[in-house]
């Protein structure tokens, strides 16, 4: 005899199976439908059941059964419809009736690959262990003998430099009457340096993000610029910018980046004889921390009509980008080449620079980099950096972190002599666990010039859900449950520009307030601390050891 | 807090004359060791001015070794000058003192003048090196026309160790420090004043971004640049670095050490320069709270301060002598008889320069340029 139902569940998943059990209380629920409408993953919906009651009603106990038609909310046990713990239900719901709660035990990744696709996200590496940068104090506090400053009065000076710095001995420069002066008979070329804030926010492209998310950063640096007297910097991304903000005096905050796909280019080129002012610089993307080795990806989906325009696209088309510059065949000729084309595209008045993938082998690029006397700075981003879209297996398994990179080339540059000469920009992970200005500042002390960030600037300024648990990463698929990384209108209404600028700035000022509160007890104000590698410790000995640092527990 | 007490004079000068201003200022240093430049020498050094005077601490083998390898070279000892020590509890006697006068190799004796400076800076960094593991051998110079004299002890009991009431060691530039131990060792080393190729600087205060700053210049590929046993050597040494090597005006030394900010230096008629050297020499700002007073080969005497030092050094004195002292009551000892309305305590823009011989004194302000104090 056949049963009434199949006994072979081999092709079905538990609910124990998935990373986050949504918790849903009946009591609470009045069955507002919220929930299941900005559900981005269609993980949960609304469902009937059949409920058997026992009611007694009379003065002595007479039990009856009944049978109710009741609506639940129930969660999908379709993986490809996994809840992604990102909350957004827990947001809208007016009651406190539901809340996915972490599953420590799911085995997610067991199954994720159906359809012989391996698992695809955005976000970042999960791994919620601290980072390396979170295990550094500063313990060098100015006493006694150098008395600690005071970070709410003292004047301090929280600059960097982002250019090609001239060695000293290189200087144009001759004595006349006991002055010296600038020796313009020179020939030689001075390279263009931005006097810039130290912390700048990292490469997000329009596409990546969505219009207002884009539009809110912009409008937060400007405004620290422009009111704040705070010059911080922002870098496009891949794609290309809107030709109005190309053309406007606002562009010299901006860092345009040019990528393996040149997304947007053609834009920028017409846009460069209408330029009123000069970007801060250009970044030649040649590797991301987040996925080392691969290009960049926008979905179809993401690809709507402005998207299209600013690229110089079709719309609904996948947009990925090789995952190295096709007409480069060696390092040689992507800094000759390519630095000095886009040196010659601005008439050699902006800097550039090139952006790898943390990695082993960054020594050997910088090395390059330092006999190029174009290369501006050299940005190394660190395997805890973040992606819109990327494979799994190369966020959580690929890269270098970025506190040993950085480190490294650091010392290399101090052996040669050219620790001033070649800025380094460090990013991936700074402010993790957001302590945004304790990372910062330990990068600073172990040799870095500047540093980028970006998502913790969304995490800041738009309330952006990922984490290291896997929460939401879903940048990839245009569905954004905050309106961040989506071109869906629909969606990207949630977000409001105009707050997004405001937590810019909040965000910005308040970081200055920490770096000071970290500055000024060791004594610090004049000059950022890059390299004063006497001012960390490390809470562990190999971690000491390998950074050159001293350990103190 | 180190004491510093520098005189630059028209006249000779002896060492007991700091000693003295030191003493007045004793609050201050603990012992852990005294340093005495003394340049532009009178007494018996008078006559041997362009001959190279090697100063320094031998033990009983260290000077064999050192006699060795100065016969190795070449160099000819024609004079030597050992202080004539009574014992003087607190004070540990080393085997030998001396200020030895060499004549160059023949070979170097016709060579221009900067090819014997590398020399002699070469043979004193080998002579270093040396007898550096078991302090058989100390140089603190080796160059013509200064003397260097470093013990651990307290100033007044070192200067009756040395002799110097019974001397006839005279000079007419002498900087003396007192040291207060800080966060590095007790070493002779350690001790300022500091001195390379004719340019010498002490310094009180503690400073903060030693590390990046001795990165800098050791990788700067110069042998002179090692040390650091103290993290104010590189005072001596950015100073060296900027007149020396960069060749620029003294003034710059300033806009070096405490640069300006940029919206600042937009003011200044030479603000393409500045703003070049300010960043090109980033790692040379120091970070303070620095006073630093230093000398340079043609005898002129300077002292700054960066804007972190809210206890400044004074320079005052009267036409022919004046003092560079890090309070004003050393000042006091030393020039008793000036008019104490000239006193010059410089802020942070300043940096007061004295002529050589102590003819003028002048005020170069960063942002205002000149003003004469003493002329």
């Amino acid at each position: 005899m056949e049963p009434e139902v199949r006994l072979d569940h081999n092709y079905q998943l538990s609910i124990k199976e998935f990373p986050y059990i949504i918790e849903w209380r009946e009591d609470r629920c009045k069955r507002c439908g919220r929930c299941t409408a900005v559900c981005p993953m269609f993980a949960i919906e609304p469902s009937v059941v059949v409920k058997r009651e026992l009611i007694s009603e009379g003065p002595v106990p007479t039990p009856k059964e009944i049978r109710k038609i009741v609506t639940v909310i129930k969660q999908s046990t379709d993986i490809s419809r996994y809840c992604t713990g990102c909350a957004t239900c827990s947001l809208v719901c007016p009651n406190e009736a539901i809340e996915p709660r972490y599953n420590p035990q799911h085995k997610f990744l067991f199954h994720k690959n159906r359809g012989g696709y391996p698992y695809r996200r955005g976000g970042r590496r999960n791994d919620p262990a601290p980072s390396t940068l979170d295990r550094l104090k500063f313990t060098r506090i100015s006493m006694l003998t150098d008395p600690a400053l005071d970070a709410g009065r003292h004047e301090f000076r929280i600059r960097t430099y982002l250019g090609r710095i001239l060695p000293p001995d290189e200087l144009p420069i001759k004595i006349v009457n006991g002055k010296a002066v600038l020796d313009r008979s020179s020939d030689k070329f001075i390279p263009p340096v931005r006097e810039i804030y130290p912390i700048m926010i990292g490469s997000m492209s329009i596409g990546a993000l969505s219009p207002y998310m884009w539009e809110g950063l912009a409008m937060g640096i400007t405004y620290l610029n422009e009111v704040e007297g705070m010059p911080v910097v922002m870098c496009s991304g891949e794609g290309g910018m809107p030709p109005r903000l190309l053309k406007s005096r606002f562009i010299k905050y901006f860092i345009i980046q040019i990528a393996s796909g040149y997304f947007g280019w053609d834009e920028i080129i017409r846009a460069i004889p209408h330029m009123v002012e000069d970007p801060c610089a250009v970044e030649i993307k040649y590797g991301q921390g987040a996925k080392p080795g691969d290009g960049g990806l926008l979905m179809a989906h993401k690809v709507l009509k402005l998207i299209a325009e600013i690229r110089g696209v079709p719309m609904g088309v996948d947009l990925p980008s090789p995952p190295t510059h096709q007409t480069k065949y060696s390092i040689e000729e992507s800094v000759a080449k390519m630095i000095q084309s886009m040196y010659m595209a601005w008439g050699f008045r902006v800097p550039v620079y090139p952006k790898i993938s943390g990695t082993r082998t960054a020594k050997a690029v910088l090395n390059n980099l330092v006999r190029n006397p174009y290369a501006a700075a050299l940005c190394i981003d660190g395997e805890d950096g973040g992606t819109g879209a990327a494979y799994n297996v190369s966020m959580d398994k690929m890269g270098h972190p970025i506190a040993s990179n950085i480190r490294e080339c650091y010392l290399e540059l101090v052996k040669q002599g050219k620790q001033n000469e070649i800025p380094l920009i460090a990013a991936g992970g700074v402010g993790k666990t957001g302590n945004l200005a304790a990372n910062a500042a330990a990068l600073f002390m172990l040799g870095a010039s500047a540093v980028a960030i970006g998502k913790y600037i969304m995490q800041a300024a738009a309330g952006c859900f990922g984490d290291e648990y896997n929460r939401c990463n879903i940048c990839n698929i245009g569905r954004c449950p905050r309106g961040i990384t989506t071109q869906d209108p629909k969606l990207y209404r949630r977000l409001d520009p105009e707050k997004v600028a405001e937590r810019v700035v909040e965000v910005f000022k308040a970081l200055d307030v920490e770096l000071k509160k970290i500055f000024a007890p060791m004594g610090r104000s004049t000059e950022l601390p890059i390299g004063m590698s006497d001012g960390i410790s490390a809470d562990d000995p190999g971690i000491a050891e390998r950074l050159q640092i001293s350990y103190a527990c | 807090m180190c004491r510093l007490a520098a005189i630059t004079s028209e006249s000779y000068i002896s060492p007991l004359e700091n000693i003295a201003a030191l003493e007045a200022m004793k609050e201050g240093y603990d012992g852990s060791g005294m340093g005495l430049v003394l340049k532009n020498l009178g007494g018996e050094f008078e006559e041997l001015k362009e001959y190279p005077i090697l100063s320094g601490i031998c033990s009983r083998e260290g000077i064999k070794r050192l006699d060795e390898y100065m016969d190795h070279l070449g160099f000819k000892l024609i004079y030597t000058w050992t202080p004539k020590i009574k014992p003087v509890a607190g004070v540990k006697q080393r085997d030998y003192y001396f200020g030895r006068v060499y004549d160059y190799p023949d070979e170097y004796k016709d060579k221009p003048w900067e090819e014997k400076e590398d020399l002699l800076l070469r043979t004193r960094v080998t002579l270093r090196r040396m007898g550096e593991r078991d302090e058989s051998i100390i140089v603190f110079s080796f160059y013509p026309d200064v003397l260097i004299i470093k013990e651990v002890g307290d100033p007044v009991a070192l200067g009756e160790f040395f002799g110097f009431d019974s001397s006839n060691l005279r000079a007419k530039i002498i900087f003396a420090q007192g040291r207060q131990n800080t966060n590095y060792d007790i070493n002779l080393y350690a001790c300022h004043p500091f001195f390379i190729q004719g340019y010498g600087s002490m310094t009180n205060g503690e400073n903060t971004a030693f590390v990046p700053i001795k990165e800098f210049l050791m990788s700067r590929g110069f042998p002179g640049y090692i040390g650091y046993q103290s993290d104010s050597e590189v005072f001596t040494h950015i100073l060296h670095y900027t007149c020396k090597m960069l060749g620029l005006p003294l003034i710059y030394y300033k806009d070096v050490i405490t640069p300006l900010k940029t919206s600042e230096i937009q003011q200044r008629e030479d603000r393409d320069v500045v703003q070049m050297l300010k960043i090109t020499l980033r790692p040379l700002c120091i970070d303070g709270p620095n006073c630093v007073i230093g000398f340079v080969p043609d005898g002129t005497c300077f002292m700054v301060q960066d804007s972190k030092k809210l206890r400044p050094g004074v320079v005052g004195g009267v036409k022919g002598r004046v003092g560079l002292m890090s309070e004003e009551c050393g000042l006091d000892r030393a020039v008793p008889e000036r008019d104490r309305a000239k006193d010059t305590f410089p802020m942070k823009y300043d940096m007061v320069i004295v002529s050589p011989e102590a003819k003028e004194v002048k005020v170069w302000n960063q942002r205002y340029g000149w003003t004469t104090i003493i002329n």
